[in-house]
């Protein structure tokens, strides 16, 4: 049996779907998008220090009221970052997107931004396989 | 898509590929028909999200990037060698006049042609300074329209078509030169909506302006 304590805090998260530059995620979350620093780390890329959230060499210093209990609050996290957050009515399903610098910054680089998308059969290709050959990227729909 | 498993074929598959992209949120369902009957032999895959049309900045289709043997972009996200000339059919009877269907099938050959140059030769490659400043612009609207688009469809697809279709029409208010976030927003809704008298109107509010715009290539402008 549950004790009653137990219960208010198991009820009082839910699980969000978080839509990231790295895929879908289904994640434990509270207070909006407060999730635990795995998770964070699993939709973002962005890993929780004692300095801040790491990615690579660089590293953002929370605001305390960003970070609670272990949990980080991925949504302001990603505002601070100037990053669009956008989310549905229930707060249960987040996009996370990529901001304008940063595409941007890949499109100034010069080299190709990678992608892996499935083809009818459901299989997955991805674009940085075919280095080697010129490639005549193009797009198209049936609307 | 017929004309680009032609192209394929009269090239090396050694040296070159093409990877066409369905930007179609319905799904592969949806693109299956196109794609059988084009029998490619290419990569032909499909993209629910148009994550290639945000990553490279795309607003239309068909639109095309070239991408050389290194991964270096040569040639920015520009359209693929359709024309305007299906703008000005009669509108009695919704046809092309001869002359402007000779030159819309002209201009779609001129555009293949250079494509194969290029493949062949290299010509048309624009080096790393000319490639990044005919990049598209990525704005902070932009961005955050790549973001409502990407809930719209996750929305839509999980049944909730009233709040989807709102956060589609968001992602095309902060980014009303995309035709792409329009067209697929509209055809969610309804099949043939894309192209509609919606779609019409707007086109026409194009005045002098055009829908596709032409490649910065030879005989295009």
């Amino acid at each position: 049996m549950r004790s009653t304590n137990d219960m208010a805090s198991f009820e009082g998260k839910n699980m969000a779907t978080i839509l990231s530059d790295a895929g879908e995620f289904e994640v434990q979350a509270a207070d909006g998008l407060c999730v635990s620093a795995a998770d964070a780390e699993r939709a973002t890329g962005w890993t929780l220090k004692p300095e801040g959230m790491c990615r690579g060499d660089l590293c953002v210093p929370l605001r305390a009221e960003m970070q609670r209990g272990g949990k980080v609050d991925l949504a302001a996290f990603w505002r601070l970052l100037g990053n669009p957050v956008v989310h549905d009515e229930r707060q249960q399903i987040w996009a996370l997107g990529a901001g304008a610098d940063e595409r941007a910054a890949a499109l100034a680089d010069g080299m190709a931004p990678d992608f892996t998308l499935p083809d009818l059969h459901g299989k997955p290709h991805t674009l940085s396989a075919l280095r080697g050959k010129k490639v005549f990227l193009c797009t198209w729909a049936s609307w | 898509m017929p004309v680009w498993q032609q192209l394929f074929g009269s090239l090396s598959a050694e040296k070159f590929m093409i990877v066409a992209v369905a930007e179609e949120s319905r799904g592969a369902e949806t693109a299956r028909p196109w794609i059988e009957a084009a029998q490619p032999k290419y990569w032909s895959l499909i993209d629910t999200e148009h994550r290639v049309a945000d990553l490279y900045g795309m607003v239309n289709v068909p639109q095309a990037v070239w991408i050389d043997e290194a991964g270096h972009i040569v040639r920015p996200a520009e359209n693929a060698g359709s024309t305007d000339h299906w703008r000005r059919r009669d509108p009695a009877t919704g046809t092309m006049s001869a002359a402007g269907q000779a030159a819309r099938l002209a201009a779609r050959q001129r555009y293949l042609d250079a494509v194969k140059d290029w493949v062949l030769t290299g010509k048309y490659a624009l080096d790393g300074a000319a490639a990044r400043r005919a990049q598209p612009r990525i704005t902070p609207e932009i961005a955050l329209a790549a973001a409502h688009f990407r809930l719209g469809v996750w929305l839509r697809r999980h049944g909730n078509a009233a709040e989807g279709d709102a956060h589609l029409a968001e992602a095309s208010r902060l980014h009303p030169e995309s035709w792409t976030i329009w067209r697929q927003g509209a055809d969610l809704v309804e099949v043939g909506k894309a192209g509609g008298p919606e779609f019409r109107a707007r086109v026409d509010a194009l005045g002098e302006r055009p829908y596709y715009i032409p490649p910065a290539l030879p005989g295009f402008r």
